[in-house]
């Protein structure tokens, strides 16, 4: 039963998400809303890895989620679509269902390749100074791509509406948001794993006490180094996804607002858990849409309710446990963290 | 460069560098008293501007609203000046009560505290937007503007007044923290938190002092701010003041004299990489260097390296 259940819970997602989809059922708003909800899954559970699993503080995420956006943006409408920017496409625009995941994963190696700028000196320092550092980030993101007027400089990115469109005319499916469908599963199960597995625990390990973990064979900068590429490079997927569901882009939707946000899901939902990203991602995506008409109050609610969060809840949804944690009649479907966690002990 | 040009960004970049410092100072004695970052100091510098505008413009009649009397320049420049400082360290203080100090005294993570001010800061941005709309503010002109030409430089009164002002604050600073007992009580809590109380002393008061003086210190810069350059925005706590925290930190958290450092090496990086590059890499240029800065330096530049007893 537990080999079949996640694919089970993957089957039905899709059969409520991408398949009315494709058959038509669901208006444009609603597919937005339903392929925004899977890129801050996708956004909160690559964050949850750097900031929940290993402890650390990381504020700068979305100029990663700008760097894959940019990247996979640029590679599609370059190569796809005619373009102001660029002129005539250099491949056939049938191509790009071919090629629109793999300026997704070039968008990912990208954001990756950026983290490890980041990551290398930062690592060298102790407590809170990822966290100035990721800050910074921020800024040297936003103020670089405002500086390069070959992709519009701040006055933004666009062009990867006729993608979509010509993908759409190949094979008619709601393209965008299958491959948003497909990059949620492939993180859960990518991000399942790697904590699972000895490097996971690893992190997990420094996130308890860096310097213990240290004396303990754990190799503290190479995992830290690894698990950032890790999230970061997610990261990048998930802003190439965002610029073809928002089909224009500038510096200032990959800024401190987006970072903030992300933060608000990874703590709402929980400190490494992966069940609580999810959640949360799903029910923060849905009050901000619901809060729409508010307009600017939208912008006080997020940070206030950060600090409510902070101040009442701070462990969010779930803490760091899964959802067979909390409710043990899931036990018999899904494997829970416990079970994990003593694998191997010495009671067995 | 020509000599006078060089002169004439000496000039300019001390005024900017004197509000670096003055806000760099502010985050600095939080830190080193509570070793938290207070990301929401930028925004207080914010309120600090945003509460002189609106007290200036008040006293002054320049809005709709009439006071039934007129007040002479120099009764309402140091009025204005002192009340915004201590409507902002009202601020500061509140913040601390209701944000930081439920979360010390349950012993909560550090973290916690930082996504808090973090929070903080974001939150007073955006109830400043929400409350009073996009649409720029000008700061009202408290002092009639004098130009000196002196041998091919101009030097406004207000850059006099705000270096002039600069020094001396930090002066008078300088003088709390060495020489009396609230600043030798700030200098031990930074030290070792837990032997202060065991000597009588009561942390949170100079908690509360500390706060107090980074706010009304960034409220004066928020003030000379508002009369140097007159339009005030929103985000402009982000702007002005999280590059000072930058500037803190790599003149190394937790030492005044480092923030002041700092706060001037900031100024000096902006105004000269504008004055050789086009002005859209100077924030490239800055914070690229700043980040190098803390590369080879990680505690800064006069930062002491703390130990950890494991």
């Amino acid at each position: 039963m537990k080999r079949y259940s996640m694919l089970l819970v993957y089957a039905f997602f899709f059969a409520i998400t991408v398949l009315p989809s494709w058959l038509g059922l669901y208006d444009q708003y609603i597919q937005f809303v339903m392929t925004l909800i899977g890129i801050n899954i996708v956004l909160t559970i690559s964050l949850n890895l750097i900031n929940g699993y290993m402890g650390e503080f990381s504020v700068g995420h979305a100029a990663f989620m700008g760097v894959g956006a940019y990247v996979a943006s640029i590679i599609t409408v370059r190569l796809f679509s005619d373009s102001s920017f660029f002129g005539a496409p250099l491949l056939s625009p049938k191509l790009a269902i071919f090629g629109f995941p793999l300026a997704l994963i070039v968008g990912g190696i990208a954001a990756a390749l950026f983290s490890l700028l980041v990551a290398v000196p930062s690592f060298r320092t102790r407590g809170d100074y990822l966290a100035i550092i990721t800050l910074a980030v921020n800024f040297i993101f936003k103020s670089l791509v405002e500086n390069i007027n070959a992709v519009g400089g701040p006055r933004g990115f666009m062009g990867m509406g006729k993608v979509t469109n010509a993908m759409g005319d190949v094979i008619d499916l709601p393209w965008v948001m299958l491959w948003t469908f497909l990059a949620v599963v492939v993180t859960i199960v990518i991000v399942r794993n790697f904590v699972s597995s000895t490097m996971g625990k690893g992190i997990v390990a420094i996130r308890e006490d860096e310097i213990a973990s240290e004396l303990m064979t754990v190799d503290t900068r190479r995992l830290k180094v690894i698990a950032f590429m890790l999230g970061c490079g997610l990261a990048g997927v998930a802003g190439g996804l965002h610029g073809h569901t928002i089909s224009f882009i500038n510096p200032s939707s990959y800024f401190i607002l987006q970072s903030t946000i992300m933060l608000v899901m990874v703590y709402l939902g929980g400190m490494g858990s992966i069940s609580g990203s999810v959640i949360s991602a799903i029910g923060f995506t849905i009050l901000l849409e619901l809060l729409k008409p508010l307009d600017v109050l939208r912008w006080v609610a997020i940070p206030l309710l950060l600090i409510l969060l902070m101040l009442f809840r701070p462990t969010g949804i779930m803490g760091n446990r899964e959802l067979p944690d909390v409710f043990p009649w899931l036990r018999k479907y899904f494997t829970s963290t416990e079970e994990i966690v003593s694998h191997g002990s010495a009671t067995d | 460069m020509s000599l006078e040009t060089f002169l004439q960004n000496f000039i300019n970049s001390m005024q900017i560098g004197s509000f670096l410092a003055l806000i760099a100072v502010g985050y600095t004695m939080v830190y080193g008293v509570l070793l938290l970052i207070n990301f929401a100091h930028g925004d207080i510098f914010m309120v600090g501007a945003y509460v002189g505008y609106f007290l200036g413009t008040l006293l002054l009649n320049r809005f709709d609203f009439q006071l039934p009397f007129d007040l002479p320049a120099w009764v309402v420049v140091p009025v204005t000046v002192i009340l915004t400082m201590a409507i902002t360290a009202l601020v500061g203080v509140t913040l601390e009560r209701v944000a930081y100090r439920p979360l010390r005294n349950r012993g909560a993570h550090r973290l916690y505290l930082v996504i808090t001010a973090l929070s903080a800061g974001l939150l007073l941005e955006y109830l400043n937007l929400w409350g009073l709309g996009a649409k720029d503010r000008q700061f009202p002109e408290l002092f009639e503007k004098q130009i000196y030409p002196i041998s091919g430089v101009s030097v406004t009164n207000i850059q006099v007044m705000v270096i002039l002002l600069a020094f001396s604050v930090m002066g008078v600073l300088w003088f709390i923290v060495q020489k009396t007992r609230w600043g030798m009580a700030m200098r031990a809590i930074s030290y070792d938190r837990l032997a202060v109380p065991l000597m009588g002393v009561s942390v949170d008061k100079i908690i509360v002092t500390t706060f107090v003086i980074g706010s009304a210190m960034a409220a004066l810069a928020g003030v000379m701010y508002g009369s140097a350059y007159p339009i005030l925005r929103f985000d402009m706590g982000m702007l002005v003041g999280w590059r000072a925290f930058i500037a803190a930190v790599v003149g190394g958290i937790g030492s005044i004299r480092g923030a002041m450092l700092g706060g001037y090496l900031m100024g000096f990086t902006q105004i000269y990489v504008a004055a050789f590059l086009p002005s859209t890499y100077r924030d490239l240029i800055t914070f690229t260097v700043f980040l190098l800065i803390l590369a080879v330096r990680p505690n800064g530049l006069f930062g002491v390296a703390r130990r950890t007893k494991v």
